[in-house]
Order: structure tokens, then C-alpha cells, then sequence
């Protein structure tokens, strides 16, 4: 029913006055079709196909490559699809990890994240452009030197390990490299700006008014925030998290810098089936994999989000 | 509506404002403000923007903290009070629906806050009140402004707060739907008779839907009364201007003759009610609504008995229709403007006749000649905006 219908039903008063629209039973001018359009997409398409489609075309055809093959006899094209399940067997621990390592990061990024964003978009008044470039200030620098830079932070000589073992929170051979710890920090501590900007987006953009509103009909402050300003900030929790835990997923930087083969993760084990082993089918069966498993989970955690809905 | 609710409304449930102020830095925004709203009224606070009256309102839902004063529900004192602990519900300027709830559960908001189970029945009943059945499951953002504005209403009545408060409600509507929105408010109010508390800058609204108008200016509450009195006898410029339109001219006080205030203006001798003279001595301002006067030819009025102003020259007619609009300059330079009934059975008239006006003393009233004449004149304030621009 349309919406001219419907409040034509209810009474006629408001609704009626759109029934004149036009309803589509005129003859509409034959127009030429235009390809302009066309002309104006195709150095995208060509961009796309060449940076995107080539190179996936090409690593799912890597990941069916015969395993027995080398980098020196070549690869033949034998459709192992039997790749899949030894990538899956030998390095199901790692793609857990993974999973478990970025989630983690994702959930204390966004516990962070989410004060912090709503300080800056409600709380910072004269201070918001301030804080904002705050945020973004680490990106001035390259993600490995801060990376590293957090190696130093950790280190077993560092004043955060010394601190904690004088309050006797770590034991007197406690570190922190080279622990799960340290990489979900490190994970944390990275992606934490791609939580908090869309957080804010959202945030800022929600009428104060609504939250008045709320208020004067019966609900208290934090009633206000659970039922008005959480729902309201939902596109943004939902980007960010996103935008979080997909690069975290597949980061081996963290792990190398901060942790120890112990806390291998699924972008270690490629880079080493890559770059080390250079066993390149098994490699691309792994990043297929992990490709496809995030893409997954997206489309199902989209979906119960329920977004789209949202204005 | 059920009956429960009207009987429990109309238990006493005045709202009082005693000495209230609000200032805002060194702004005063609400100057000691002393306001009694009897139950079960339409009352409506008219003034221009940033007079104060939007403040009022928020002081009275919770939003804004007085800086002093105190404000009293049925007795109840509310001043400090959270907004979400009072009695007290708000129609929004710009209605704030929440556009991630449908219809049903923006106007359930309220009742499920309060732990009420059942809402259903309610809600149904609620967007029946304002015709909107049928729309429950709808988006606000789906629905146009004058729906929109409806389920504001309903999402506020559903509580039966003991003082609805409505913040230019009817603002963001055009010309036609105001109107027939200004219709259905006061149907809606009379068939639930809670107190409604209205803020506008229309004049017209407040006098189409209050039974009693305070005009606010400058923070303080400049007359208030129901609109027939505000209209027929301001008591301050401001009044006579914001509301509606007045032809002020100054005049020196002669004397008194009986129940009857004698002045001068220009040598044209004018009578007013004493009841209608705010001031009674020295220099005053003759006040004539324009409407009241008529036009006639140069000379052909007695002066006896009516109220006479000779010697105008007509500068500018607008026909309008169901009048015609006639500016007149005076030999003083000044224009007065006079409205005159197109009933066909007086005489039109030209630019450049020359012509007096005269009406009863009945309709004159007196000002202090100390106020400006000028003063919630919008049309002469906009005018000296772009003078000086």
C-alpha cells in the first residue's frame, strides 16, 4: 500500500492531497539511452578488475595448484581441492587464533572506543576538533614504528612489567612479550582509530533532542542511553567493528613484533607459507580461506545487526 | 478516552510559577516570572522569539534548572525535579520522534518506562484520538509532518500528564495543515481536559486555540487574559502591536468628563472609557484598532458624539478580498492604517482623496506614551533591520 493510499484510508485528510501524482498511465517520451554512464564507470570497472578481480581470480587458482610443485619447476593446474583440507588440518590452530585474538581486540576496542567517541561527540565542546586529531595523530607514524614502540612499552625491562611485578600482579620472571596478551594489546592499541571515528560519525550526528525526549517520557539517564543513544549509535558500533576486527584478523605484524611462534596467527603462517616455505598452494588455500570465513561472518553479523533499517 | 483519567486530571492540578528566573551567563532570559495555570486550561504563551517563552516551557518540563524560583504542581513542588520524575510531558518543536522505533512503540515509550504490561489497547486507542489508526508499524520518517506532528500529541497524551507542554508544535507545518491542526488540538484538548501549556510566535494560533494568552516579552509576561480582552484592551504597546495591529497616535490628556477620558491629538479632540485608559494624565498614546475606523470624505462626518481625525490624505489601498486595506497619511506625517468591510455598501476610496477618519470612543483605549509605539511591531522592526542594512 502506498503511502498516498494508506493515509487517503485513515481518514483522507492528509494523504488524499498526493492523489493526484503522476500515476505512470501518461506516455512517457521515448528517451534515447544514454552511454555516458557506462564511459564514466569503466576506469573504475578496469581499476577493479585489474586490482581486485585478476589478483583473487589468480589466488583461488593458486590454492588449486598442484602442492608437489616449486617455484623453480612451476606450478601445474591439477584442481587440488584437497589443499583446502590440509590447510585446514595443519593450521586449524592458527585460523582459531586468529579469530579469537582479533574478537578479543574488537571487543576491547569498541569497550574503549565507545567512551571515548561519545566524550568527543557529546562531552568535548570547544575540545572536539582537538581530540579528533588526537585520534588519527598515530597514523602520522608508520604502523610498524608504533608497533614497535609498544615492543619497548612491554619489554621485560619496561616500566609497565617492573610496575606490575612490584604489585606482585606479575611474578618475578613475569613478562608481557611474547604472551597472547601483548598481541591482543598490540591489536587493540592499532585498530582502536578505525573503532573510534565511525563511533563518533554516529554519535554526533544523533539529535540531543531525542535524548530530551526520552527524559520527559519516564526514562532515566542510562535508560535514555540503552533505548535512544545505543540503538541510534548502532551503524557506527557495527562499522567499527568491522572495520576492527576484518584487518585484525588477518594482521601477522603484532604477533611477530609483540609475541612468539607461540601466538602464531593466520597472517604469520601465510607470510611464512609464502615468503619462507614457499609453498604457494597451500598459502593461497589459507588466505582463501580466511577470506571467505571473514566474509561469512560479516554478512551474518550485518544482518543481525539489522542496519539497514536505521536512518 | 476514559473517564478515570479525565476525573483524575481535574483534581486541582494547578500549575503555579512563583518569581521564576533563568538567566543564562548574563543573559536573563526569564525575568522573576509569577504565572498561574488553573487545570484543564488551553494556555498559550505568545511572544517573539527570545522572549523567553520557550524557556518557560523547559523550566516547567525539567530540561532547564530555574536559577530561582520555585514551580508547584497541584501543590507538589517540582522546581528541582528530574525531568522523567514529573507529572509533565512534552510535544517537541520539531516532534523528535525516535526513528528507530515504529509508531506503536514511540507512543508506548512513555507507558513501558512506567512498567506498563499491557500497552496495546492503549497505543490503539491512543492513535485513534488523533487518526491514526492503522499507522502502527510505520517509520516516523514514513509519515508526513502533519502525521508526524500527531504522534507527538500521542506519544505525549498517552501518559496523561497532569500538563501537556507544547513547544511551537504546529511551526514546522504549512499554512493549511496549521490550521487544521489548531482545530483538532482543541477538539483533542477539550475531549481529554488535561491542562495544555502552548508556546508559539503566532498570534493567530494562540487566539484560534487558548482560552487564556499570556504575551511574554523580554522575559516577563507582558498582559495576559483570554484573547477577546488581550485584543480589545491592551495594556501595553507591545500588546497592541504583537497582537494583531494598532494605529497609535500621541495626544495630551484634557481632562475627564463622567466615565470619559478626554485628550488631544492635534488638535482633534478624542474621547476613551476610562476603564479602557491605562493612563489617564499628561502625554498618552490614542490607541484604534484598524478595523474599528472608518473612512469618510473630507468634512462630511460630524464630529459629535464619534471620534474624529481630520484632514488624512488616503497614500496606498490593497484590496484584499473580504477588505480592502487603506493607508492615511496625516498632516503629522503620520500613517494610520484602516481596515474597511467590503459589504458593498460604503464608499470606496482612492490615493490622493482627502478624507477623515472617525470611530467610536467605545473602541479607543490610552497608553502610556512613555512606551514606544513601535515596540512588537514585526513588520516595522524588519523594516528598520533592512533600513540599517
Amino acid at each position: 500500500m502506498s503511502v498516498a493510499q494508506a493515509g487517503a484510508a485513515a481518514g483522507g485528510r492528509v494523504g488524499a492531497r498526493g492523489g493526484s501524482m503522476a500515476s505512470g498511465d501518461a506516455p512517457t517520451p521515448r528517451r534515447r539511452r544514454s552511454r555516458t554512464g557506462y564511459y564514466l564507470l569503466l576506469p573504475g570497472m578496469l581499476w577493479l578488475v585489474l586490482f581486485f578481480a585478476v589478483p583473487t581470480v589468480q589466488l583461488v587458482a593458486t590454492s588449486l595448484y598442484d602442492p608437489n610443485g616449486s617455484l623453480d619447476t612451476g606450478y601445474a593446474m591439477t584442481w587440488s581441492f584437497g589443499n583446502y583440507l590440509d590447510a585446514l588440518a595443519d593450521y586449524r590452530e592458527p585460523f582459531l587464533r586468529s579469530l579469537a585474538y582479533a574478537a578479543s581486540a574488537t571487543v576491547l576496542a569498541l569497550l574503549l572506543a565507545y567512551p571515548l567517541a561519545y566524550a568527543i561527540a557529546f562531552k568535548a565542546g570547544r575540545w572536539k576538533n582537538l581530540m579528533l586529531v588526537l585520534v588519527i595523530a598515530p597514523f602520522f607514524t608508520s604502523f610498524l614504528v608504533r608497533t614497535l614502540a609498544w615492543k619497548s612499552i612491554l619489554s621485560d625491562n619496561g616500566i609497565v612489567v617492573s610496575t606490575l611485578q612490584a604489585l606482585h600482579i606479575l611474578g618475578p620472571d613475569g613478562r608481557l612479550l611474547a604472551t597472547s596478551v601483548a598481541v591482543i594489546t598490540g591489536l587493540t592499541y592499532n585498530f582502536l582509530p578505525f573503532m573510534v571515528l565511525p563511533l563518533y560519525a554516529s554519535l554526533e550526528k544523533i539529535d540531543l533532542r531525542l535524548i530530551e525526549a526520552a527524559k520527559d517520557l519516564y526514562a532515566d539517564g542510562f535508560t535514555a542511553f540503552r533505548k535512544i543513544t545505543l540503538p541510534l549509535s548502532m551503524p557506527g558500533v557495527v562499522a567499527g567493528t568491522l572495520l576492527t576486527f576484518i584487518p585484525a584478523a588477518g594482521d601477522y605484524i603484532n604477533t611477530k613484533l609483540l609475541g612468539s611462534p607461540a601466538q602464531n596467527m593466520i597472517g604469520n603462517v601465510i607470510d611464512n607459507l609464502f615468503l619462507v616455505q614457499l609453498n604457494y598452494p597451500i598459502a593461497a588455500a589459507c588466505s582463501v580461506i580466511l577470506m571467505v570465513a571473514i566474509v561469512l561472518m560479516v554478512l551474518v553479523y550485518v544482518r543481525r545487526a539489522g542496519t539497514e533499517e536505521l536512518v | 478516552m476514559p473517564d478515570d483519567s479525565a476525573r483524575r486530571a481535574e483534581a486541582g492540578a494547578d500549575l503555579t510559577l512563583t518569581s521564576v528566573t533563568k538567566t543564562f551567563g548574563g543573559f536573563t532570559a526569564v525575568d522573576s516570572l509569577d504565572l498561574v495555570v488553573e487545570q484543564g486550561r488551553f494556555f498559550a504563551l505568545l511572544g517573539p522569539s527570545g522572549c523567553g517563552k520557550t524557556t518557560t516551557l523547559r523550566m516547567v518540563a525539567g530540561l532547564e534548572e530555574p536559577t530561582s524560583g520555585t514551580i508547584t504542581i497541584a501543590g507538589s513542588d517540582i522546581t528541582r525535579l528530574k525531568p522523567y520524575k514529573r507529572p509533565v510531558n512534552t510535544v517537541f518543536q520539531n516532534y523528535a520522534l525516535f526513528p528507530h522505533l515504529d509508531i506503536e512503540e514511540n507512543v508506548a515509550f512513555g507507558l513501558r518506562r512506567r512498567g506498563v504490561k499491557d500497552v496495546k489497547k492503549q497505543v490503539d486507542d491512543m492513535l485513534e484520538l488523533v487518526e491514526l489508526g492503522g499507522f502502527a508499524k510505520r517509520r516516523p520518517t514514513q509519515l508526513s509532518g502533519g502525521q508526524q506532528q500527531r504522534v507527538a500529541l500521542a506519544r505525549a497524551l498517552i501518559n496523561r500528564p497532569q500538563v501537556l507542554l507544547l513547544d511551537e508544535p504546529l511551526g514546522a507545518l504549512d499554512l493549511k495543515l496549521r490550521r487544521q491542526m489548531q482545530i483538532e488540538l482543541k477538539r483533542i484538548q477539550t475531549e481529554v481536559g488535561i491542562t495544555f501549556v502552548h508556546v508559539t510566535h503566532d498570534q493567530e494560533e494562540a487566539m484560534t486555540m487558548a482560552d487564556t494568552i499570556a504575551v511574554m516579552n523580554k522575559g516577563v509576561i507582558e498582559q495576559m487574559g483570554p484573547p477577546a480582552e488581550l485584543y480589545d484592551q491592551p495594556a501595553t504597546t507591545f500588546v497592541s502591536n504583537f497582537l494583531g495591529q494598532s494605529n497609535l497616535v500621541r495626544a495630551e490628556v484634557l481632562g475627564r468628563t463622567g466615565e470619559e477620558v478626554v485628550v488631544d491629538a492635534y488638535g482633534n479632540k478624542l474621547g476613551a472609557p476610562a476603564a479602557r485608559a491605562r493612563r489617564s494624565q499628561g502625554t498618552v498614546w490614542v490607541g484604534v484598532r484598524p478595523e474599528k475606523v472608518f473612512l469618510a470624505g473630507a468634512g462630511s462626518e460630524p464630529r459629535d458624539g464619534s471620534n474624529l481625525l481630520s484632514g488624512g490624505v488616503v497614500s496606498d489601498v490593497s484590496f484584499i478580498g473580504v477588505s480592502t486595506q487603506y493607508l492615511v497619511r496625516m498632516p503629522w506625517e503620520q500613517e494610520l492604517t484602516v481596515f474597511e468591510q467590503n459589504s458593498g455598501a460604503r464608499e470606496a476610496f482612492s490615493t490622493g482623496t482627502h478624507v477623515d477618519l472617525h470611530w467610536s470612543p467605545a473602541h479607543t483605549f490610552l497608553l502610556d506614551a512613555d512606551q514606544d509605539a513601535h515596540a512588537g511591531d514585526e513588520t516595522y522592526a524588519q523594516l528598520v533591520a533592512e533600513a540599517n542594512a
